[in-house]
């Protein structure tokens, strides 16, 4: 251990170094002036100063999920860190690893109702994955180091370290990471031996199986979705994804069936409904999944792998658990198929593909661009086309039907390229996160999918995209509705549109222009494609404004309460099965 | 010891559990339990802690709950994930255990009340820790039901007031947490 004596403040900044950050998404105020102030006088830390501290964990998060690393903010006390609130949830909701450090009034002040105070581990406590209320410098470099070892490690997430100003400015040692090892927290990543065993039996006598692979898969890393891509092949089985898992196995893949769930593809729901054998791979059988429980999977031996027991048994009851790491699991998993020269039964499997294939020609993303009005979907997959070989792109989306439209139509063949809000559903988050995507992938194209109502909720990032020159393009399919809510008033609540139109919209062109970007506006399906070229050629931040048809629904789509197979497909479908009580109360 | 997927389907009946958790003394791990209880509306019906560990700053939680057998292993796996726990351990499901609570009784009044008072602490061995010409304070040990039952005995007779730790347990044999 160094004697050398260093102020709070430098002991955070050194933390951070230590633990491999080269950026801070941050914004000042009273309490972390320390920290700014030791900042300053460094250089290998780079802070982006955004202009809503909501913002900066987005950011954060954008940057965690696109580089598989730890996102990290700087934020201010009362305030500051109420404003954070919103970002912290939405990071435990996704499982993405971020360090919030908060100010703090100094330690004699806390509990007075000092200026700038709110409690702030008590707020966050529900919506972190852990926290601390760093009450001495001895404390500070080992929280510090903990603080990254618990946001990364097992099933990541936020981590707030709340730093009074007083501690931040008190003299103390410096603890490089090596010295700290937890106490407690030590997640189990290697997968028990029976288990491993059991589910390559229980798939191996499989006659219809299905991978239904999610969000955990990225978090496992690179690594995981490789595997999952050799098991995948190496079988011969099906497989789908979850929201948060696209990319963890390649779009163009042709055992890929889609997306699953409320806005999944037909035949992935109906494999999903009908196979005997599913291997639920980092995914947590969310109610946006699993459409009405009781129908779900009716027939299925159900194999789970994930890191956090309290995902198992949760909402689904599943016959074989894996408590593991996803990578380490699939390793074994694979190895032992490969000991036991397993093989499929081939003309089973045949049978079952086949069945897939007449799901498959229903065609269910279906649509038709007539007319003179742009429609929604043909915009998303012109965008899609359009930019479809760039080697290096990155979406984010907003929330609504544009997000479920880009997981519709876009194909993500590598892990870590698509960022969007799916368990809490922030609408705000799409532009911050491509900031953050930006800042970590400086030559990469990076597009937010955006809804006009949403992107108004953080609208004022544009100028921290102009401060920085970083050169995301907001691409907005404006239908002047927050259209996801307007399709369940016209669906499920006898079409009162309530409050879903947002009058007196800003002129998204002049708006790109008042921010210092370059605004492009397209309402006619003919000048689509030369707008959007337009767009991937401009080198500065760009304002998308794409006009689209005002009422369209997002289809296929499982009404809440509903079961897999029991879908809607279009427009001329809803009258048949109207939406059961049970339904109307969820969400 | 987990419960088979037959057990979790059959999700008709709700029991009860005794669960030991064993903590980081650290500021916060309590509202980190008690908010997990209360944010996912999960049942507590005691909850008793204290530092049981000084050297190694580990305390004890003894939580008694009640759910479906799926919600109560829920209820354990999100105990496991919180950072500062170092273990969970579902007493009820492991095995014998011994399952205690004290309470301290305050009963008020003169003459026969007064005697029938005394003669039912004397039946349930609890102690008289206080005492005046008008009012006793008895102090008693057991299961949860025998002071239930106790203080049922006591109200007509002229109960006052009532102070109970909640429960406490351990497993019994020699092996530890
Ligand atoms: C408007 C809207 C509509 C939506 N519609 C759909 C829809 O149609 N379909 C859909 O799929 N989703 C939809 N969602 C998203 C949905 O709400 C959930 O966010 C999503 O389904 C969860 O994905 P997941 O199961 O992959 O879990 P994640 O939230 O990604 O969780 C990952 C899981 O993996 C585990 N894990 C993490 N790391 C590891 C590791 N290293 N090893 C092993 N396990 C690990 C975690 O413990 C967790 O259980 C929608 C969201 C919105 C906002
Ligand atoms: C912060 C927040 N508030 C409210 C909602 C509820 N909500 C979900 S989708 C949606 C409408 C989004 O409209 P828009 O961004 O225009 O996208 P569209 O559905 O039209 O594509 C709303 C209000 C939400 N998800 N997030």
């Amino acid at each position: 251990m160094s004697t050398e004596q260093l102020s709070g403040a430098e002991i955070v900044i050194k933390a951070l170094v230590d633990q491999g950050v080269d950026t801070v998404f941050g914004y000042p105020g009273g309490a972390v002036l320390p920290i700014y102030d030791a900042l300053f006088q460094q250089n290998s830390l780079r802070h982006i100063l955004v202009r809503h501290e909501q913002a900066a964990v987005h950011a954060a998060e954008g940057y965690a999920r696109s580089t598989g690393k730890v996102g990290v903010t700087l934020v201010t006390s009362g305030p500051g860190a109420t404003n954070a609130v919103t970002g912290l949830t939405d990071a435990l909701m996704d499982s993405i690893p971020v360090v919030c450090l908060t100010g703090q009034v100094p330690t004699h002040l806390i509990g007075n109702d000092a200026f700038q105070e709110a409690d702030t581990t008590g707020i966050t406590r529900p919506c972190t994955k852990h926290n601390y209320l760093v009450k001495s410098v001895e404390d500070l470099p080992r929280i510090m180091h903990e603080a990254f070892y618990v946001a990364r490690s097992g099933r990541p997430g936020p981590v707030v370290v709340d730093l009074p100003k007083d501690v931040l400015q008190a003299l103390g040692a410096y603890l490089p990471k090596e010295e700290v090892q937890h106490r407690s927290y030590n997640p189990q990543t290697k997968g028990e031996r029976p288990q491993i065993e059991a589910a390559v039996e229980a798939l191996a006598r499989a006659r219809k199986p299905i991978i239904y692979a999610g969000g955990g898969v990225i978090n496992s890393g690179p690594r995981a979705a490789e595997l999952l891509a050799h098991l995948t092949h190496a079988t011969g089985v099906p497989i789908t994804n979850t929201l948060m898992g696209l990319g963890a196995f390649p779009g163009d893949d042709p055992h890929f069936l889609g997306m699953l769930g409320m806005h999944g593809t037909y035949e992935a729901n109906m494999a999903m409904h009908g196979c005997d054998v599913m291997i639920a791979v980092g995914a947590r059988f969310d109610d946006r999944v699993t459409g009405r429980l009781s129908a779900f999977s009716p027939n299925s031996t159900k194999i789970q792998i994930d890191i956090d027991p309290s995902s198992i048994n949760k909402n689904v009851v599943v016959d074989i658990p894996i408590v593991g790491d996803v990578a380490e699991v699939l390793e074994e998993i694979i190895a032992v198929w490969n000991e036991r020269m397993h093989k499929l039964d081939a003309d089973a499997l045949a049978e079952w593909w086949k069945q897939i294939d007449q799901w498959r020609a229903r065609d269910c993303l279906r649509f038709e661009q007539t007319g003179d009005v742009i429609k929604p979907q043909h915009a998303i997959k012109r965008l899609y086309e359009l930019t479809k070989e760039y080697e290096d792109l990155y979406i984010t989306t907003e929330v609504g039907q544009h997000q479920m439209w880009a997981a519709q139509f876009f194909k993500f063949n590598r892990p870590n390229r698509w960022m969007t809000s799916g368990g809490l559903g922030t609408m705000g988050y799409g532009l911050p996160a491509a900031m953050g995507v930006q800042v970590a992938h400086p030559g990469a194209l990076v597009i937010d999918v955006a809804g006009e109502a949403s992107i108004l909720m953080n609208m004022q990032e544009m100028s921290t995209l102009a401060q920085y020159r970083l050169p995301v393009k907001v691409f907005i399919v404006n239908n002047q509705w927050m259209g996801m809510v307007r399709q369940w008033q016209e669906l499920l609540h006898g079409e009162r549109y309530s409050e879903s139109y947002t009058d007196s919209l800003p002129d998204f062109v002049k708006l790109a222009e008042a921010y210092g970007a370059v605004g492009i506006r397209a309402t006619k399906p003919g000048e689509l494609d030369d707008k959007i070229r337009e767009m991937l050629a401009t080198p500065k931040p760009v304002i998308f404004d794409c006009c689209v048809d005002q009422v369209e629904n997002c289809f296929p789509m499982i009404p809440s309460g509903a079961a897999h197979n029991e879908m809607l497909l279009g427009p001329g479908d809803r009258t048949e099965k109207p939406v059961s009580e049970e339904g109307m109360v969820l969400v | 010891m987990a419960n088979s997927p037959e057990e979790l389907r059959a999700q008709t009946h709700t029991e009860k559990r005794t669960i030991a958790v064993l903590v980081d003394n650290e500021p916060g791990v309590l509202a980190r339990v008690i908010g997990l209880f209360s944010g996912r509306g999960y049942n507590i019906e005691s909850l008793t802690v204290t530092e049981v560990d000084p050297e190694n700053r580990l305390s004890r939680i003894t939580v008694v709950t009640s759910g479906t057998p799926m919600i109560l292993e829920q209820i354990k796996a999100q105990l496991g994930r919180l950072v500062p726990v170092h273990k969970v351990s579902d007493l009820t499901r492991i095995g014998p255990y011994v399952e205690r609570e004290l309470a301290l009784v305050k009963v008020f009044g003169a003459g026969e009340k007064r005697v029938e008072s005394l003669r039912i602490a004397d039946i349930f061995k609890a102690k008289v820790v206080d005492a005046s010409h008008e009012h006793f304070v008895f102090e008693m040990t057991g299961k949860t039901d025998k002071l239930d039952a106790f203080i049922q005995l006591m109200r007509p007779l002229g109960l006052v007031d009532v102070s109970r730790t909640g429960v406490v347990a351990i497993q019994r044999g020699a092996k530890g947490l």
